[in-house]
């Protein structure tokens, strides 16, 4: 539409001047309260890294530790175990970790920075069920003769291996997640941190 | 009938008679002045922290007055492990009552809780903790002028040294302490303007966004005039 | 593209007065051309009632109506509110809004309500808008005496606790009242709770329903102006009143002006001094509440203090009640009477400009006595200033009282015709 008269062009700008400075105030006013929805300051300092100490960990043996209110597992793992990963290979359905559920320096084939020991966060990636241990191999594990050793997430049947990740044809979409983490010493790991960070 | 006008006369006298003696002492203004701020950090931790909790204060809000977490974990942290976690104190709360009769106040909102028309709440902070004098008939053997028969000892007693209440109301330092009355007033100074800091972190950032805003509102206010002007043309 | 929203309008205005709503309440409601300063502030009350309703309900996401002590020995209350304060994302504003907010609807309230007693808006036909609007001022100080509790300070106790012991001064079934109300011997818990609810989602539907009320009482009518003249009276060949302009949109144009400046002012006391000197945020209320301690000063917020002085001027018993009673009634009655303005008022005109000395002196005298009585109630009572709260409240009385008899009095000029500036 042209504006023919002078007073309708004026009146017209001053409209959609004041319209966009009002829509700049607008949206200056709701950003501190869609804002203040974010984790606060209490939920970030309960979410803050955890310290573990793993040098009690036996061999075979798991360990469960909370973070973020999450249930965060770290398995000793036996060479035997480490073995049964090559096993799985075929198996799952991510051998490789493509999907993004690992830190970049846990993208390998143990889904680890060291291969003994295995962090990652014990919830199942269908629902949000936390899996079962299954770490004896074979018949004796209920599952199949050929069990390797891994978890059985008991509400709707989703395996993982012990690298947490999962098999082919299962409801779970993804490998089980892995959080960043560091190693403070060899016995002492922290949950929630890269090492860049500190 | 007399009495009554006389009354209305006097009326506004009277009412500022009642109006209590207690004199307040200006604090200097430390807002801003983060090297001033820190030191008041590291006083108050040292200080105060043993019996007083500051619980609504998390240490990682030391930030706020230029520190970086690093700096907060190795000089100021000595009653948590995070820096997230707030400010609180070793001494369990039953035990504290016992110990001083009624336990001693949380300070996280000690500078906004001690406003009044005598003075805003750091002038009565950096009057209270220069106020202390020796008095034997109380338990902890200190009162203080602003705060006639308080529970607390002079935390500060070998930095300031010892006073005494003389006979005209005014008190004198008998045994100096490890710092002048100058050096231990601008400490205090620094002290109090920390604990103006932590019964506000946001206060800085509000100032300053509020400038922002009236300068927005004056610009809107222009336009928004303006528009009024062009429409109402038409009237009359 | 503009067809298809003039088809989507066609159609909801086959099912919903939508155009038709927008016709009669904005661009085909005709106002009175010559609106002055004083008619701001019903559009600011109702951007007021708005700020505290989104504040409110962001400040509720993350407080807690719980009077018990946390591990630190704090109440979880007082706790949530500093937590509000330090811990959630710009959470200090949210409560700074909010706290700023519930003063300046009282404020904005008040010179609403003075513009009503300068220009006769309540007189007839305008008696029931008069009164939907007395009812939002008594919701109005319910929800801000309800709301003052939740940060669970000293003063936030105290006060609550002296206000509902106010009614145990009511004979026979005071103290099973205030029992009642309280839910406990004490000001407590229970009594935050409810006060909660009450706070958040009773009384706020009901302000919302009366604020409904009082505009469409309005629209019913139309809008009374600075010279009390009906509009209506005369009127153009397409009925349209010839002193009326459509409300949309001259006056929605001129009211962002207001809105703008109002904005500005609360924006000064929001960000530059959000304790409004200690009256907005009183410096008692950073102390946790303590149920067996007494601040040596305890007053109500500034908005009530002038009902607080007539309440505390009382001090005679009658009747063989005690003063306590009827000091509690002087304090009622002393909000009732506006009710009955519409009929007090018997002048023959209905603005300011047209009304004689008597009236002009009257109004003067009573707005003073307001002001007096409310800087006494913010006071410590001393026998000087207990007399001059009676004779002020006297006057303030006698304002209501006396008014039928100088109204009629009162030498008046003659109302124009046609609306002047």
């Amino acid at each position: 539409m042209a504006c023919d008269e002078e007073v309708n062009c004026g009146r017209r700008r001053l409209i959609v001047a004041t319209a966009a400075v009002g829509g700049v105030a607008g949206v200056a006013t709701v950003v501190p309260f869609v804002a203040s929805m974010m984790p606060s300051e209490r939920a970030k300092a309960a979410g803050a890294p955890v310290e573990v100490d793993i040098g009690k960990l036996a061999l075979g043996e798991m360990m469960t530790v909370a973070w973020r209110g999450k249930p965060v597992w770290i398995i000793n793992r036996t060479p035997e175990m480490i073995a049964s990963l090559k096993v799985t290979d075929p198996l799952v359905s991510d051998p490789h970790s493509d999907k993004p559920q690992q830190p970049a320096y846990c993208k390998n084939e143990t889904r680890s920075i060291k291969p003994e020991y295995m962090v990652v966060i014990g919830i199942c990636t269908h629902l949000g069920c936390s899996p079962s241990e299954k770490f004896e191999t074979g018949a004796a594990s209920g599952i199949s003769p050929t069990w390797p050793g891994g978890f059985l997430c008991p509400c709707h049947g989703s395996t993982f291996d012990l690298a947490g990740r999962v098999y082919k044809d299962k409801p779970a979409p993804e490998n089980l997640e892995v959080p960043p983490y560091r190693y403070l010493s060899d016995t002492k790991i922290v949950i929630g941190e890269d090492k860049k960070e500190a | 009938m007399k009495k009554l006008l006389f009354a209305l006369l006097l009326a506004p006298v009277l009412a500022y008679a009642a109006g209590g003696e207690l004199h307040l002492d200006h604090a200097p203004d430390r807002t801003g002045n983060n090297v001033a701020l820190q030191h008041g950090a590291k006083l108050f931790v040292t200080y105060c922290l043993s019996c007083h909790s500051a619980s609504f204060m998390r240490y990682n809000r030391l930030q706020g007055i230029g520190l970086t977490d690093k700096q907060i974990v190795d000089g100021y942290m000595y009653t948590a492990d995070k820096v997230g976690e707030p400010m609180t104190i070793a001494m369990r709360r039953d035990d504290a009552k016992q110990w001083f009769g009624v336990p001693p106040p949380d300070l996280s909102l000690e500078a906004r809780a001690r406003a009044s028309e005598l003075g805003s709440g750091a002038d009565w902070l950096y009057t209270y903790l220069r106020s202390f004098y020796r008095d034997d008939s109380r338990p902890t053997g200190w009162n203080n002028v602003v705060f006639p028969n308080v529970a607390m000892p002079h935390a500060l007693w070998q930095l300031q040294g010892e006073q005494v209440l003389g006979a005209d109301g005014k008190l004198k330092l008998v045994k100096p302490g490890q710092l002048s009355p100058a050096k231990y007033d601008a400490d205090v100074a620094d002290l109090v303007g920390y604990l103006q800091y932590m019964g506000e972190p946001a206060a800085q950032t509000r100032e300053r966004l509020g400038i922002y805003v009236l300068l927005f509102l004056s610009g809107f206010l222009v336009l928004a005039y303006a528009l009024k002007r062009e429409f109402w043309k038409d009237i009359h | 593209m503009a067809s298809k929203m003039k088809g989507l309008l066609d159609w909801v205005d086959e099912r919903f007065p939508l155009t038709s709503s927008w016709k009669a309440h904005l661009a085909e409601y005709y106002a009175p051309k010559n609106f002055n300063f004083w008619y701001f502030f019903g559009s600011l009350a109702l951007l007021v009632l708005v700020n505290q309703i989104v504040t409110g309900i962001f400040l509720t996401m993350h407080y807690k109506p719980d009077a018990s002590l946390n591990a630190s020995g704090v109440p979880v209350a007082f706790a949530s509110i500093e937590y509000i304060m330090r811990d959630v994302p710009w959470g200090w504003l949210i409560r700074y809004m909010h706290s700023t907010g519930a003063s300046a609807f009282f404020i904005v309230v008040y010179l609403h309500m003075f513009r009503g007693l300068l220009y006769g808006s309540h007189r007839k036909p305008r008696e029931l808008i008069w009164i939907f609007g007395m009812l939002i001022f008594l919701c109005l100080m319910a929800e801000a005496f309800f709301g003052y509790l939740l940060p669970w300070g000293q003063m936030s106790f105290w006060g609550a606790q002296v206000i509902v012991n106010m009614f145990s001064a009511i004979p026979l079934v005071g103290p099973d009242l205030s029992l009642w109300l309280r839910g406990d011997f004490v000001v407590g818990d229970a009594t935050l709770n409810r006060f909660f609810a009450f706070h958040v989602i009773a009384v706020p539907l009901v302000l919302l329903g009366l604020v409904v009320a009082h505009v469409i009482a309005l629209h019913e009518v139309g809008s009374n102006n600075p010279d009390g003249i009906e509009i209506k009276k005369h009127k153009d060949e397409r009925g349209i009143p010839l002193d009326g302009i459509p409300f949309h949109p001259y006056y929605t144009v001129k009211d962002i002006v207001g809105v703008v400046v109002f904005l500005m002012v609360f924006s000064a006391v929001i960000f530059f001094m959000p304790e409004g000197g200690g009256y907005f945020l009183e410096s008692n209320n950073f102390i946790q509440a303590n149920p067996l301690q007494t601040p040596p000063h305890i007053s109500p917020l500034w908005y009530f203090t002038p009902y607080y002085s007539i309440l505390r001027s009382i001090t005679y018993p009658l009747f063989g009640l005690d003063a306590k009673f009827w000091g509690v009634i002087g304090m009622g009655a002393a909000v009732v009477i506006f009710f009955f303005l519409p009929w007090l008022d018997r002048s023959p005109v209905k603005s300011i400009r047209y009304k004689g000395p008597i009236f002009k002196t009257a109004l003067a005298l009573f707005v003073g006595v307001f002001c007096i009585l409310g800087y006494l109630g913010m006071q410590e009572p001393t026998p000087a200033r207990l007399v001059v709260s009676q004779i002020c409240a006297v006057i303030y009385f006698g304002f209501f009282i006396l008014m039928p008899i100088y109204s009629k009095l009162d030498k008046c000029k003659p109302e124009p015709e046609r609306v002047t500036g």
